[in-house]
C-alpha cells in the first residue's frame, strides 16, 4: 500500500492568452503518493494555484497530463471529470465556498447525495460524524452564512471528506485564518493523513505550515525548483 | 436519485431569496396578466363588432330574384341548336318573387344537421302616412320565434314585447326612428298605404333599435300573416327564407348546394357582405399583432429578469461543479427554477388576467346605437388563457436554458478566478 502513486503530473505547461501569452507553468512534474502530505509553496503569482486547479480537473486547457490513480484526465468528457472530482477529490478553497442558501449539514451533504451510493439517511450519519470530528455539529441546522471564517472552513473540509475522496486538495486552506484557526485545519489534516492514510496536497505560503507537512514542492515562475 | 436530488436544490436556491424569486415571477404574472385582460377586451370589442352585422344576417338567404331568364326561347329552339345566337334588350321577366313549395323547403332545411335553424321571412314595400306626409318604408313579415332565437329580434326590441305581433292581430314594430317622425306611442295606430294603393291600419306594439339609424327610420316588423294581409297575398306567400348555419364559414358552399337542389336564388353572408368581411379580417388583423407585440415585450421582460438572477447565481454554479455536478445537472436545475418561476407567475397571470377583464366586463357602456349591451364586452376565449400559460413556460424555459448552458460549459476555474 505504501507507496502507490496516486497522483501524478506529466509534464504540464499552462499559458494565458491575453493580449500577450504569458506561461505560468513550464514542464511540471511530479509524483505523490498514497497517504502523503504534500505542501506546495512559492511566492504570490508563482502559478501554484493555477497548478492545483489543473490537479483538481477543475481547468481543462493546459498542455501535458494528469494521472489520478493512474488514470488519464486527458480527453476525458465534462461529465466524467465532474464525476472524478466528485468521487476521487476533495476540494478546499481558501474562500471556504460554501453554498449560502442551504444549511451547513445539507453543504457537507450534496456531494454524497450526488455521488448516490449510501443512501440519504446514511450520507446524513456520515456528515454528522464528520462534523462532530471538527467539533461544528452544534451549528449543522445553521446557514453557511451565519458561521465565522474558521467555522466555515472546517466545514468546507468536511464537504471535502464526505465521500472518502482519495485525494484531498486545498488552496491558502489557512490563508484567511487567524494562528488558532490555522492550527485547528493544521491538525485536522496532519490527522487525516496519519490516520486515514489519505493524501493531502495544499497549496500554502504559510511556511509553517508547510515545514511540519511530509514534502515541500516549491514552485517559482512555473518551475518546480525544489522537491 | 439525481431528479430528487436536483428538484431539492432548485427549491433550496428557490427559496432562499425568496424576495428575488417573487419580483421574477411577479414580472411573469404581470406580461401575463396584461396580455390576457388586453387580448380579451379587443376581441370582445370585435366580437361586439362583427355581432352587430352577423346577428342578425342569415348565413343563406334563399329567394327568387329579379332577372332575365337564363334559357331564352331561340337557344332551347332545336333548329338553332348548331349556330351562336345573339339575342339584343333582353328584359328582366317578371316572374313571381315567392318561393315555390316553400313549406316543404322549410320542412328539408330543418332535417339537415349543418342548419341551426330557418326563420321565414316577407317584405312589403308601404307608405307610413302620416297627414298629409308619406313616409316610405318597409314591412318586414317575420316568426318572431323563430327571428328572436336566431337573430336575437327580441333584445332589439326596446319596448314593447316582440311576440305580441303573433298575438295582437293586425299589429306592428316601428323603428325606433321612424316612430318618433310619426309621433306614435305604443297602441296608437298607424296607417299604411300598399304600392297596390291599398290602406290598412295598424297597431303599435313595440319598438326596435338596431343600431344602424337609416335602417330604424324605414323599418317595422310584423308577422307573417299580417303581411300577407297587407300584400293580400294567400298564407304560403313566403319570399325570402333566411338560414343560419352551424358553420359559417360552409356558407358559400352550402348556399350554391340548395339554390342547385331547391332551384331558387341562394346568397351567402360572405358574398352579400363582402366589405363586412374585410373589416373583420382587418380587425382580427390588429389583434393579433397586438397580441404579438404585447408578447414579444414580455418575453424580453420574462428573459431579463430570469437572465439576470441566473447571472446572480454563478458562484453557486462554480461550487457546485467543482464538488461534483456536472454541466448537465447544472442546466436541469436552472431549468426547474426557470420553470418553477414560469409556472407560477404564469398562473398567477392567468388568475389576475381574468380578474381584470371580469372587472372590465362589469364598467358600464351605454350607447345608444347598442341597446343590447350594457357592460364593455369581453371574449373569456379560453385560447388566450392556454397561448398565455404555454408562453409564459416557453420563455422563461429558454431564459434559464440559454445562460444555464452557457455556465455549465466552462471550467468551474473560470468563475471562481474570475472573482
Amino acid at each position: 500500500m505504501v507507496n502507490t502513486i496516486i497522483l501524478e503530473a506529466k509534464h504540464i505547461n499552462k499559458s494565458f492568452h491575453n493580449h500577450l501569452t504569458v506561461r505560468v507553468l513550464n514542464d511540471i512534474a511530479f509524483t505523490v503518493n498514497k497517504g502523503e502530505f504534500v505542501s506546495v509553496i512559492g511566492k504570490s503569482g508563482c502559478g501554484k494555484s493555477t497548478l492545483l486547479y489543473i490537479l483538481s480537473t477543475m481547468d481543462t486547457d493546459y498542455e501535458g497530463d494528469v494521472l489520478i490513480e493512474q488514470e488519464t484526465m486527458r480527453g476525458k468528457k465534462e461529465k466524467q471529470l465532474a464525476r472524478v472530482r466528485n468521487e476521487k477529490i476533495g476540494f478546499v478553497f481558501q474562500f471556504h465556498y460554501l453554498l449560502n442558501e442551504f444549511t451547513v449539514l445539507e453543504n457537507v451533504m450534496l456531494p454524497g447525495l450526488k455521488l448516490g451510493v449510501l443512501k440519504e439517511d446514511e450520507v446524513k450519519i456520515k456528515a454528522m460524524d464528520l462534523l462532530k470530528e471538527f467539533d461544528i455539529h452544534p451549528l449543522s441546522d445553521k446557514y453557511a452564512n451565519q458561521l465565522s471564517g474558521g467555522e466555515k472552513q472546517r466545514v468546507a473540509i468536511a464537504r471535502a471528506l464526505i465521500n472518502s475522496p482519495s485525494i484531498i486538495m486545498c488552496d491558502e486552506p489557512t490563508g484567511n485564518l487567524d494562528k488558532k484557526n490555522g492550527l485547528i485545519v493544521f491538525d485536522i489534516f496532519k490527522r487525516l493523513a496519519e490516520e486515514n492514510q489519505q493524501t493531502l496536497l495544499v497549496v500554502t505560503h504559510d511556511e509553517e505550515f508547510a515545514k511540519n507537512s511530509h514534502r515541500i514542492i516549491e514552485i517559482e515562475d512555473g518551475r518546480i525548483i525544489k522537491q | 436519485m439525481n431528479t430528487k436530488l436536483i428538484l431539492r436544490i432548485a427549491k433550496s436556491l428557490l427559496l432562499a431569496r425568496w424576495k428575488q424569486t417573487l419580483v421574477a415571477a411577479i414580472g411573469v404574472t404581470f406580461s401575463i396578466t396584461m396580455f390576457i385582460a388586453l387580448l380579451s377586451f379587443m376581441a370582445g370589442l370585435n366580437d361586439l363588432l362583427d355581432g352587430l352585422m352577423l346577428n342578425r344576417t342569415a348565413h343563406i338567404r334563399l329567394y327568387n330574384d329579379i332577372k332575365p331568364s337564363i334559357h331564352q326561347p331561340v337557344n332551347i329552339s332545336s333548329e338553332f341548336k348548331g349556330s351562336y345566337n345573339f339575342i339584343q334588350s333582353i328584359k328582366s321577366s317578371s316572374s313571381r318573387n315567392e318561393i315555390y313549395n316553400s313549406g316543404a323547403i322549410m320542412q328539408a332545411l330543418k332535417t339537415d344537421n349543418r342548419v341551426k335553424g330557418v326563420a321565414p321571412k316577407i317584405t312589403a314595400q308601404v307608405f307610413f302616412n302620416d297627414g298629409a306626409i308619406d313616409i316610405t318604408g318597409i314591412v318586414s313579415g317575420i316568426d318572431a320565434k323563430a327571428e328572436s332565437r336566431l337573430f336575437y329580434f327580441s333584445d332589439y326590441v326596446v319596448a314593447g314585447n316582440s311576440l305580441d305581433i303573433m298575438n295582437v292581430s293586425n299589429s306592428v314594430i316601428l323603428g325606433k326612428a321612424l316612430a318618433d317622425k310619426l309621433m306614435a306611442n305604443i297602441g296608437d295606430a298607424v296607417h299604411v298605404t300598399t304600392i297596390k294603393q291599398e290602406r290598412f291600419s295598424l297597431k303599435v306594439v313595440g319598438f326596435f333599435q338596431s343600431g344602424i339609424q337609416e335602417l330604424d327610420k324605414v323599418q317595422s316588423y310584423a308577422s307573417i300573416s299580417t303581411t300577407q294581409k297587407i300584400l293580400g297575398k294567400p298564407s304560403n306567400y313566403i319570399t325570402d327564407i333566411q338560414i343560419k348555419l352551424s358553420d359559417i364559414n360552409l356558407a358559400p358552399s352550402i348556399a350554391k348546394e340548395y339554390a342547385q337542389l331547391f332551384q331558387t336564388d341562394a346568397e351567402d353572408i360572405q358574398t352579400a357582405n363582402a366589405q363586412f368581411e374585410t373589416g373583420s379580417f382587418v380587425r382580427t388583423l390588429i389583434s393579433y399583432a397586438v397580441g404579438i407585440t404585447l408578447l414579444i415585450v414580455a418575453g424580453f421582460g420574462i428573459y431579463n429578469i430570469l437572465n439576470m438572477m441566473i447571472y446572480e447565481k454563478m458562484d453557486s454554479i462554480a461550487i457546485l461543479k467543482a464538488t461534483g455536478f456536472s454541466g448537465i445537472d447544472v442546466i436541469r436545475i436552472f431549468i426547474v427554477i426557470a420553470l418553477s418561476i414560469g409556472m407560477f407567475g404564469g398562473l398567477l397571470g392567468l388568475l389576475f388576467g381574468f380578474l381584470m377583464s371580469f372587472t372590465i366586463d362589469q364598467i358600464p357602456f351605454v350607447t345608444a346605437s347598442l341597446p343590447t349591451i350594457k357592460t364593455y364586452p369581453i371574449n373569456y376565449n379560453p385560447v388566450f388563457y392556454i397561448i398565455g400559460f404555454t408562453f409564459s413556460l416557453a420563455t422563461t424555459y429558454v431564459a434559464g436554458w440559454a445562460p444555464a448552458r452557457k455556465a455549465s460549459k466552462i471550467d468551474p476555474v473560470i468563475i471562481i478566478r474570475g472573482k
